[in-house]
């Protein structure tokens, strides 16, 4: 499967009478985005503001951060099961708004949202402070429930994603970059010398709010798969979770998976990138034997040397993390797993929930536990005193001047168990 | 600004008295730097010097460890030092032992700002590691340049007070503590790395290595249930309506103990949960289903059981530290066993 990414860079987002890309800049025409989003009936109001790199902007609670994404050639459209029909992705070409992206806010839960400043140390560790965001301020009608409210903040911002995204259809991008895989016989006829890896995948699907979708499908629902790592570049897998901000994988880090990514960098040169296993994190034992004794099974059947394995969350997935690894190991396949700790503010605690002696060689995406403060924005988007509860603040972590002092767990995406970043712990 | 004042202790051989067959040398004091101070001096430029260098045999100080610990300090002592550095040892394991000992009171006993440096397989390594930053050198002396590149920016920060980054920025030996860092590739490209050094059979360095992992072994069961007295205990953060103790949703600080003498179901208009790792809506509904009050009082009637004990304990699992959790359970445990419980049921999420 062949997919060419044809980046189209954003340094710019405005309101303006038309929705647009001129130049480096996407304009938006507030009152169509709102209008198109309040045809939702369980979605009351929608405020819809603007936050750039440096602005003096603290957006929360965040829900989740999506990419705008189109398909310019080839089978399907964006986000397939969910925004587009369920057809097979991955190849063709495809454009990206690289720079610009939608954050979704709202209070679903009250303590599973998370943090983006867009400048100030805070915005040192999460990504999104590097972006051109377009906010959406949901708030639901009266009443609703959270699962409700989640999937109308969900579909809010993938259908804001597609129609920014569709504004790129016919531009011709300045830059292209071409993804290809190939069958298992192929792989192995071109690549004979080359050690042949797969990627394990696993996504947050505990359930009650801590869901995420492949091609539609719940993944909870779902036995560990096969997918070919360019699908989730068309957005096969979406995030419809509220955990912890600091660790949960966001739309915009499926769209933007560094392993794939880097993976491809080495594709063909020092290793034979075979393919995707998706495996989901639920919370039964059963499901837990069962899906790793499947993500092992599949890694035998590929026939590879080595995986890398990412996780989504902490606590109770480290467990599936450990299956995972310790199953693989079993196999005589080499693993890589990416993690992130929770070793106490002090960080002397045990970094983790689960271990075994074959998990070794991690990387860690640094501790959630240590204490940051942030200092006061001229302006804060959303409901800011969510900082007294989320997962990482504690009662009195918004202090009277607006500042936050919490654990880094607040931050969204700041210890990403994908490797988006560059923060890590010794 | 005066330079800082820099006590270094060395072993016999480093102060070019003799190898072995000079091992039980007695500590002297001697003014300035001696050997491999000079090294010292020269990378401290004009921040700090060693005024001082305290000389011991490696034997001597081992096999008189506490009359040489002493005379050792009350050297550094009179020396009023601003910061001590003890070797390097490399992989000479008496040395390491004693720059370690020494390292350590001065720091516990003195208070002064110390640094120490050895290979990381001596035995002096595992033994003070976890008390006094250990700068990680080469296994013998041809690698005394490389370790003072380490050592003297260390030592200067640790003298100032100033924040001390994580072991693999600044060369210390891990010691237990997680420091957070940025580091030069991102997560995923230093997993793909890491992985084809493992597949080529090179060396790599894990970011974490594994703990001993604490496995519990459980209790024999009680003997007869429908006399014991049963507390429930939960880590699925129910507490009384409105959070009273403001127990946090992750990393809790605390737990919280309260009584339910008379209360026989968890109703959402009196109890909810504080955990922020799960959807709270059903325990909201109904606390029940996590800290299962109702069933207890039935089999309580039903003399299922001997009694329901007057307090619950509970904090939020969600993020909390291994450490805390511990602390928690040490304390109220001794609280359980006191008030005469026989056993406990615990309730995640």
């Amino acid at each position: 499967m062949k997919l060419e990414l044809g980046y189209i860079h954003i340094n710019d987002i405005q309101f303006g009478p038309e929705s647009k890309v001129q130049g480096d800049v996407l304009y938006v025409n507030k009152d169509e985005v709102r209008a198109m989003l309040l045809e939702d009936e369980t979605i009351a109001s929608v405020d819809i503001e603007i936050a750039k790199p440096g602005d003096s902007i603290r957006i929360t609670p965040v829900k989740d951060v999506i990419e705008p994404r189109v398909k310019v050639e080839g089978k399907g459209g964006v986000f397939p099961g969910i925004i587009s029909k369920v057809e097979t992705v991955g190849s063709g070409r495809t454009n990206v708004l690289k720079g610009a992206a939608v954050v979704t806010t709202g209070k679903i839960v009250g303590f599973q949202e998370g943090i983006i400043d867009m400048t100030g140390p805070g915005a040192d560790y999460t990504p999104f402070s590097k972006l051109n965001n377009l906010v959406l301020v949901i708030e639901p009608v009266e009443g609703i429930k959270q699962h409700a409210h989640e999937h109308a903040t969900r579909m809010a911002g993938l259908k804001t994603a597609d129609y920014l995204g569709k504004l790129a259809k016919s531009i011709e991008a300045e830059e292209v970059k071409t993804y290809e895989t190939y069958s298992v016989t192929e792989g192995l006829k071109k690549m004979p010398d080359l050690p042949r890896v797969a990627y394990v995948l696993m996504l947050q699907s505990q359930g009650l709010l801590h869901d995420t979708y492949v091609y539609g499908v719940d993944a909870k629902q779902s036995l560990s798969t096969l997918i070919c790592p360019t699908e989730l570049m068309d957005g096969a897998i979406v995030s419809g979770n509220c955990v912890s901000a600091c660790d949960k994988n966001t739309t915009y880090h499926h769209l933007n998976n560094p392993v794939i990514e880097d993976l491809f960098e080495k594709h063909g040169k020092e290793l034979n990138f075979v393919g995707v296993i998706i495996t989901n994190e639920n919370v039964y034992l059963a499901d837990k034997e069962r899906s790793s004794n499947w993500a092992a099974k599949l890694a035998e059947f590929l026939g590879v040397d080595g995986v890398i394995i990412s996780q989504e969350g902490f606590g109770n997935p480290d467990t599936d993390l450990i299956m995972n690894c310790k199953k693989i190991e079993a196999k005589g396949i080499k693993t890589v797993i990416i993690t992130d700790e929770y070793a106490g503010q002090d960080g002397a605690s045990q970094s983790l929930a689960d271990a075994d002696v074959s998990a070794d060689a991690v990387v860690t995406g640094g501790n959630a536990n240590v204490v940051i403060k942030l200092p006061p924005m001229d302006k804060v988007i959303g409901h800011p005193e969510v900082a007294n509860k989320i997962a990482g603040g504690w009662d009195g972590s918004l202090k009277e001047d607006g500042s936050i002092e919490a654990e880094l767990q607040v931050i969204t995406g700041a210890t990403n168990e994908l490797g988006f970043n560059r923060l890590s712990a010794r | 600004m005066s330079k800082l004042k820099v006590v270094h202790y060395i072993n016999q051989f480093f102060a070019n008295i003799g190898g072995e067959e000079k091992a039980d040398y007695q500590p002297e004091l001697r003014d300035g730097f001696v050997g491999p101070g000079m090294a010292f001096n020269t990378a401290f430029g004009e921040e700090a010097e060693i005024v001082a260098t305290v000389i011991c045999g490696d034997s001597y100080f081992n096999e008189n460890l506490d009359t040489a610990k002493k005379t050792v300090l009350d050297m550094i002592k009179s020396k009023s030092p601003d910061l001590v550095i003890c070797g390097p040892a490399f992989n000479a394991g008496r040395y390491g032992v004693a720059c370690g000992t020494v390292a350590a009171a001065v720091k516990e006993e003195l208070g002064v700002p110390v640094i120490t440096g050895m290979y990381k397989e001596n035995p002096g390594a595992d033994m003070f590691k976890a008390k006094v930053y250990i700068a990680s050198t080469k296994n013998s002396a041809a690698g005394m340049r490389d370790a003072v590149k380490i050592m003297a920016p260390l030592a200067l920060k640790v003298a100032k007070g100033e924040k001390i980054g994580a072991s693999a920025e600044e060369g210390y030996i891990p010691n237990g503590i997680r420091v957070n860092f940025f580091e030069k590739e991102r997560g995923s490209k230093r997993a793909v790395n890491m992985l084809l050094a493992k597949l080529a059979g090179k060396e790599y360095v894990t970011e974490f290595p594994m703990p001993d992992f604490d496995r519990v072994t459980p209790n024999p069961a009680v003997k007869d249930i429908s006399k014991a007295k049963i507390a429930l205990v939960t880590s699925g953060g129910i507490v009384p309506k409105g959070n009273p103790d403001h127990i946090e949703s992750s990393s809790a600080s605390h737990y919280g103990k309260y009584d339910i003498e008379g209360v026989t179901d968890l109703t959402a208009a009196t109890y909810e949960t504080a955990h922020g790792g799960y959807d709270p809506v059903y325990a909201n509904d109904d606390a029940d289903r996590v800290l299962p009050v109702d069933v207890m009082r039935e089999f309580e009637k039903e003399g299922r059981i001997g009694s329901l004990h007057r307090y619950f304990y509970t904090t939020t699992g969600n993020g909390t530290a291994v450490a805390s959790a511990k602390k928690f359970a040490a304390e109220y445990a001794q609280e359980l066993k006191n008030d005469g419980v026989d056993a406990v049921i615990l309730t995640s999420t």
